[in-house]
């Protein structure tokens, strides 16, 4: 099929009208680069068919009865390759070739090549016996790809698609910017509403408005297509109405200086938390537990950041403490813990919990701080595992009952006026939010101290560091314990939550979805963490908690993956990055915005002598 | 000038890098209030004497004693509280910190607040986070004012290579040292700009108080400025003196040039 492309690629070329003679070379090469895009495609579409997703992710229907999120897995690919096909890299006074019908031409040429993956393996599939080495590959696979029909039209079906799909994402360019704006806006609301489904129904009946969701989505799951439409046509008026408000906004609240900043920001927060305040009230169960378990790994995910994000210091086996909090809680409050069981209330115990984690965290800290780069990477993992296995060992079973856990662990009582347990998840939520607060207030204060500088001089040179009067070691253990304190709280409430602690919760992978959040959320920055825990968690799901997408669970990690790749690609510094971050990440972008503003600084002119100041 | 006490006081010095001897049996006294320059072929163990002065190499035998009390033994970081900061060869900011947070953030160990008055914002906390920024205005002031005003919440990164090298000079002063070790200083800057430098070097003793060890290759620079010049050759000391003796040394010719040239004519002109 690849010999049916250079024709197509050809009128691709001869369509595009250059609009300036020196655009021609770089359309020259754009067979070659329709091809590459296209393979890769084509390697990616193959690779999520047999991995399982679509049929998978088949039950899962967006809009019924048109799309389901097994197919979306499979049609987002020529569309991303169609689109990123005609994508240019701006140069300061560099012609571009202006977006034209070689667009849509390029993107259908470029989502048939991926398309074309799909077909390879359908002809594949129907002439060899491919069960052996593809594990995954089932009838139902082949029915799925086939959309029900004999593997021959499998094999022209994907093609076309691609070909239509890719010239979709291709047209996308030729949008002016308000209107792709609204496209964007209208597939986002679609999509959206799909995903949070669980979410607004559950939020909906809270507030008895069933007759609204009954409307909108389908009896067995999915958006009615009426109400998709009705949903995008919607939410295109008011992105056409609304014509970017909300960044211009953005743009004047970042504009503004002093006390009125102090003072929108106050009240930015103060909404947040009144909405974060009165949502749960109106939601169920389901919507609570989400709440309470993103909360958690927001918890988690703002100590971790304190180590990594703010001293530098990359700790991948964080879990330890989460570990060490969850079994410190359980033992002090669970009356059937094996060795010893003071059966402290839940609060006297998390001032108990917090200190053993703190001098944990002194302990493991000590020896690994004066390591550095790689080799404390390497030590932290290594002390993470080591935590866990103690809780597993033998040895010590008769303190944590070995691999049987501590069970039966009380709620927890605060100040004996309620119980917060696993039962009552919205309880759960406003406790984990209470020490989110707290936790966010830490990180906040600290990052404008004296010790937030000297954690980001270490961060910068350690060397340097030392030099210039900073006690490294100490800084760095301090922000190792602080990290620690708070993943406690994390733990001590997991552990109550839960009911039950096993070495089990504690696996490595925990301190890997919690490393993953912070990265993709954005190194350093609060709202960017909080960001992250909710988008990957609170969708995807975490280790053992379900999200709003369940049917990812088992697909999970390879998301994970995918997305961290993707972040590092493209966006490296996070997806709400802190403006110190983008500014180590992007120091030449930042360098030339300063020169356009004027404010670059030459030698030139400066041989001029300062007077002497008067020293008092 | 040299009278009473040192200030610094280097005693039978060796550093050795396995079978290397960078610094081989030095002596050397420094008095407070002294401005002294340290020259010498590449390899002569200048930058290896500073290291180890700053604790940043350790010592193979002999002691450093600064005000009377010897440096060994102790981190990096408290040398500096003891009084002695330094500049690096290849200027070595926290670029991606600002103006005013490289010269706050070098005034750790002369503060104290720790994490209790952040979290509370404590009365003391708030005073000395004023005083902090205080002294990081008045020590960047001290270079006119190419680092204050809009500058100082700018990341050191956007400063041209002559502003990095008096910023990183202003993050030693922050340090509140008795004693500065600057590791080349005018390095790389133009003839008009390492000229107003040699007068700032001494504007820092006069104003500022500041004892001052410096390395230098450019000898107009040693010239100016230096009250005593330290030649060191193959980690020895080769001669020490005024700068119109020293430079007429016959051994410090040889030690430059390897040949019977006047120094200044040769690296000057």
């Amino acid at each position: 099929m690849t010999a049916t492309l250079p024709p197509e690629t050809g009128a691709a070329g001869a369509s595009a009208e250059p609009p300036l003679a020196a655009s021609r070379p770089a359309l020259a090469q754009d067979w070659r680069r329709l091809v590459r895009m296209g393979a890769v495609g084509a390697v990616a579409q193959v690779f999520i068919a047999l991995s399982n997703m679509p049929v998978r992710l088949d039950e899962r229907v967006i809009v019924k009865p048109v799309l389901s999120l097994g197919y979306l897995t499979l049609l987002i690919v020529p569309f991303a390759a169609g689109h990123r096909v005609g994508h240019q890299i701006k140069r300061e006074g560099m012609p571009q070739h202006a977006a034209g019908a070689h667009e849509v031409a390029g993107g259908a040429a470029c989502g048939a090549v991926a398309g074309g993956g799909l077909s390879l393996l359908a002809v594949l599939l129907a002439n060899f016996d491919l069960r052996e080495p593809l594990v995954n590959w089932s009838p139902m696979l082949a029915e799925l790809l086939a959309f029900g029909n004999a593997t021959r039209f499998a094999v022209v079906i994907w093609l076309l698609i691609g070909a239509a799909v890719g010239a979709l994402g291709g047209g996308l360019r030729l949008l002016g910017p308000r209107t792709r704006r609204a496209v964007v806006t209208m597939a986002l609301a679609v999509g959206g509403a799909a995903v949070l489904e669980p979410l607004v129904v559950d939020l909906a009946e809270g507030m008895r408005l069933e007759a609204l969701t009954d409307r909108l989505y389908a009896r067995r799951g999915g958006i009615n297509w009426t109400s998709a439409l009705g949903l995008a046509a919607g939410s295109g008026i008011l992105a056409v109405l609304g014509r970017g408000r909300i960044q211009q906004a953005r743009a004047h609240i970042a504009e503004l200086e002093g006390a009125q900043r102090t003072r929108t920001n106050g009240l930015l927060i103060l909404a947040t938390a009144a909405v974060l305040i009165v949502l749960p009230l109106f939601a169920g169960k389901l919507t609570n537990e989400l709440l309470a378990n993103v909360g958690l790994f927001v918890l988690l995910a703002l100590g971790l950041n304190v180590v990594v994000g703010l001293a530098g210091i990359l700790d991948l086996g964080y879990v330890a403490f989460f570990a060490v909090g969850s079994y410190s809680a359980a033992v002090l409050t669970a009356a059937t813990s094996p060795r010893i069981n003071p059966e402290l209330p839940w609060l006297v115990a998390l001032i108990v919990v917090v200190i053993i984690t703190g001098l944990v965290g002194l302990f493991i800290g000590a020896p690994v701080i004066r390591m550095r780069g790689d080799y404390l990477a390497i030590v932290t993992l290594g002390f993470g595992e080591i935590i866990r296995l103690i809780f597993l060992s033998d040895w010590l079973s008769g303190w944590f009952g070995g691999s049987q856990g501590i069970t039966k662990i009380p709620g927890a009582g605060i100040f004996g006026l309620t119980s917060v347990a696993g039962t009552d998840p919205r309880r759960v939520f406003y406790l984990v939010l209470a020490f989110c607060a707290i936790a966010i207030y830490v990180s906040w204060r600290l990052e404008r101290s004296r010790l937030g500088r000297a954690w980001m001089a270490v961060r910068e040179d350690e060397t340097v560091a030392e030099a210039m009067g900073i006690n490294t070691v100490n800084v760095k253990l301090l922000a190792f314990v602080v990290g620690a304190i708070l993943g406690s709280f994390s733990g001590a409430i997991f552990a109550n939550k839960v009911g039950s602690v096993f070495p089990s919760s504690f696996l490595i992978l925990v301190s890997m979805v919690i490393l993953v959040v912070v990265i993709f959320g954005g190194m350093g920055s609060i709202i960017g963490v909080i960001a992250g825990a909710a988008l990957l968690i609170g969708v995807l799901g975490g280790p053992k908690q379900p999200g709003l997408l369940q049917e990812f669970s088992e697909f999970k990690l390879l998301i994970y993956g995918a997305l961290l790749v993707w972040m590092m690609l493209a966006r490296p510094e996070g997806l709400i990055p802190s403006a110190r971050r983008t500014r180590e990440l992007h120091q030449e972008e930042f360098l030339q915005d300063a020169w356009l503003r004027g404010e670059v600084d030459t030698d030139d002119g400066n041989g001029a002598e300062p007077e002497a100041t008067e020293r008092s | 000038m040299s009278s009473g006490e040192p200030l610094l006081e280097i005693r039978d010095l060796d550093v050795a890098f396995g079978g290397l001897k960078a610094v081989n049996g030095l002596n050397i006294q420094v008095y407070e209030g002294e401005i002294v320059s340290v020259i010498g072929p590449n390899g002569a163990g200048k930058t290896t004497l500073f290291n180890a002065i700053s604790a940043m190499v350790p010592v193979t035998a002999g002691d450093i004693l600064f005000e009377g009390s010897s440096l060994l033994g102790l981190d990096p970081n408290q040398v500096t509280s003891r009084g002695i900061a330094r500049t690096f060869q290849n200027v070595r900011l926290f670029t991606n910190m600002t103006i005013l947070e490289n010269v706050m953030v070098a005034q750790h160990c002369r503060t104290k607040r720790g994490a209790w008055g952040a979290l509370f914002y404590t009365r003391a906390f708030r005073s000395e986070e004023a005083e902090i920024r205080a002294w990081g205005e008045k020590v960047l002031g001290f270079f006119g004012s190419r680092l204050v005003g809009f500058r100082l919440n700018q990341p050191a990164s956007v400063l041209s290579y002559a502003n990095r090298r008096r910023l990183e000079i202003a993050r030693a002063m922050a340090t509140r040292p008795k004693l500065l070790l600057l590791d080349e200083p005018v390095a790389g800057m133009n003839p008009v700009e390492s000229a107003e430098l040699t007068r700032l070097i001494g504007r820092l003793r006069d104003e500022w108080g500041f004892a001052i060890v410096f390395i230098e290759h450019d000898m107009s620079v040693v010239r100016d400025v230096s009250d005593r010049v330290i030649v060191l050759n193959h980690g020895e000391l080769l001669t020490e003196g005024l700068y119109a003796d020293v430079s007429m040394d016959p051994r410090v010719i040889e030690a430059y040039l390897g040949q019977d040239t006047i120094i200044e004519d040769a690296i000057t002109s």
